[in-house]
């Protein structure tokens, strides 16, 4: 019970304090998080979108599982090819994005790209499938009907990006991978949980999972509350 | 009905988990060691003689040496082997272990990029060469892990009376482990320190790096500051659940004569140079 007492103040003490190394390493967490997230939905949604009422698709019987099994990409098989990609012998390595927060968003959005596409297919398809053909009867674009069924399908979409963002928050294998967890560049809430757990210091890292789960809480709470009014609208 | 037998499935799976290995009344020696020894392979040549030898298993849990001494003040592990004298005398005088054993060294090497920013390839000292990274702001890899080997690195920064932290642009605290330390040293040509073990064992991926300070083998490193000897702990009997006649045992076997012998040929064959040395009371006096 020591340890985990300890834990608990331990998480206090540094909120208190606002440790400063703390406050760069949840700022950076956001950050790449909240970049990857964007990406994700920007790219993902449109696509979702478009399988999920494109229900003659050619090749559709092979895409689907396809995005099923992206859905459970393992991040630490995603860090490596980010990594051996943005390597100085890789193809992008040009770039000189391994071991930055640059690089990591592009792994981060490629765990949660699936995510996003699956999860935003599932919500279009289950909206009334008579709703396209009676717009397009009524005259409107291919591009109008995608945007009201997406409207149907918001909460279902809402659920997309909460996975999307539940996935990366916790995510540690890629990042680790790709960030390099070097302290006041490229360390994460998730990387620095290994290292105190690895440098013996328990109760310090459970401080920080605690701190981890306090900000997805939040954000999720905010999340709920737009699904809710999105609900009510 | 169905719901019952799936539940009933799942509980079965989770009791037939429980039951470690499964093979009867074998003893089980919990053993925290570092990344270096196992990532070696030097355990997994050894320990099977052991075991046969005394109808047990040995769990491996490789940490870091921070880690791994956590475990053992907890009572979690029944031996400890590690790399970092200061703290293990601590670990001993404090009562979390019995007592110490020499058990074998290595030594420290600084590598970094063939074009050598910083000039120190040649340079016979250690601290000497940190001094001079740190003044030219050459670009050095930190493992800042608290290991074994990060303990060394902060005391010869000591040593070289250069005050290290984050904010220096040219000083990257990793917090990872050696292998992962050495690939991003590979990357970016940034300088760093490891033992020889785990950089010859990988230098086959880093085309880039070469050892700068330390020579080519153990026999030419004359700075006694880079030796990296290694102790076995048995961990306090007091703290409950130590399986405390297995770790004698294992002590005892990890220190003979014939042990020593085999952990001073490993790594000979794929090397050319053994990988640690071996350096028991007992083997010193043979």
């Amino acid at each position: 019970m020591g340890t985990l007492g300890k834990a608990f103040t331990d998480a206090f003490g540094l909120l208190w304090n606002l440790d400063p190394s703390l406050v760069e390493t949840v700022a950076l967490t956001l950050q790449v998080t909240l970049a990857a997230l964007v990406i994700a939905l920007l790219v993902g949604v449109p696509v979702g979108a478009a399988v999920g009422l494109a229900r003659r698709l050619p090749g559709r019987w092979l895409i689907v599982p396809l995005i099923y099994t992206g859905m459970g990409l393992p991040p630490v098989v995603v860090g490596l090819f980010t990594y051996l990609i943005l390597s100085n012998q890789g193809p992008l390595g040009g770039l000189g994005w391994l071991f930055t927060p640059a690089g990591m968003i592009v792994a981060q959005t490629i765990i949660a790209l699936p995510l996003v596409v699956g999860l935003t297919m599932a919500a279009v398809q289950g909206v009334d499938p008579s709703l396209p053909v009676q717009m397009l009867s009524l005259g409107a674009t291919r591009r109008q009907v995608a945007g009201v069924t997406l409207l149907e399908a918001r909460i279902g979409v809402t659920a997309a990006v909460v996975a999307a963002y539940g996935a990366i928050i916790s995510e540690v294998g890629a990042v680790m991978l790709v960030g390099g967890n070097i302290e006041g560049e490229t360390r994460v809430l998730t990387t620095a949980i290994v290292l105190e757990t690895r440098k013996g210091n328990f109760a310090l890292a459970l401080a920080l999972g605690i701190i981890l789960l306090g900000i997805a809480f939040l954000t999720n709470f905010a999340f709920h509350r737009l699904q809710v009014r999105q609900g009510a609208r | 009905m169905r719901a019952g037998s799936i539940i009933f499935v799942a509980l079965v799976i989770l009791a037939a988990s429980c039951s470690r290995g499964g093979s009867g009344d074998v003893q089980v020696l919990r053993l925290a060691t570092t990344t270096s020894t196992n990532d070696s392979g030097l355990l997994d040549a050894l320990l099977p003689d052991f075991e046969a030898g005394n109808d047990a298993r040995v769990d491996v849990v490789a940490v870091g040496t921070g880690q791994a001494i956590a475990l053992g003040e907890a009572g979690d592990a029944d031996v400890i082997l590690v790399h970092a004298r200061a703290r293990e005398d601590a670990f001993v005088a404090e009562g979390h272990g019995t007592d110490r054993s020499d058990v074998m060294y290595n030594d420290f090497v600084i590598v970094g990029p063939s074009d050598d920013p910083a000039k120190i390839d040649g340079v016979p000292f250690a601290a000497d060469a940190f001094a001079a990274i740190a003044a030219a702001g050459a670009v050095f890899a930190s493992r800042g892990d608290d290991s074994g080997t990060h303990t060394k690195e902060r005391s010869l920064w000591e040593a070289a009376g250069v005050v290290v932290d984050a904010d220096l642009p040219w000083y990257k605290s990793l917090g990872q482990g050696m292998g992962s330390t050495l690939n991003y040293a590979e990357e970016t040509g940034a300088y760093t320190l490891t033992d020889r073990g785990t950089f010859l064992s990988q230098s086959a991926g880093l085309p880039n790096l070469r050892i700068l300070v330390g020579g080519s083998s153990i026999e030419s490193n004359v700075d006694p500051a880079l030796l990296n000897p290694y102790g076995v702990i048995p961990v306090d009997p007091d703290k409950g659940g130590i399986a405390v006649e297995l770790a004698g045992a294992f002590v005892a076997w990890l220190t003979s004569v014939e042990t020593q012998e085999r952990i001073g040929e490993f790594g000979v064959d794929a090397f050319g140079q053994p990988l640690f040395y071996p350096d028991s009371e007992a083997w010193r006096n043979r």
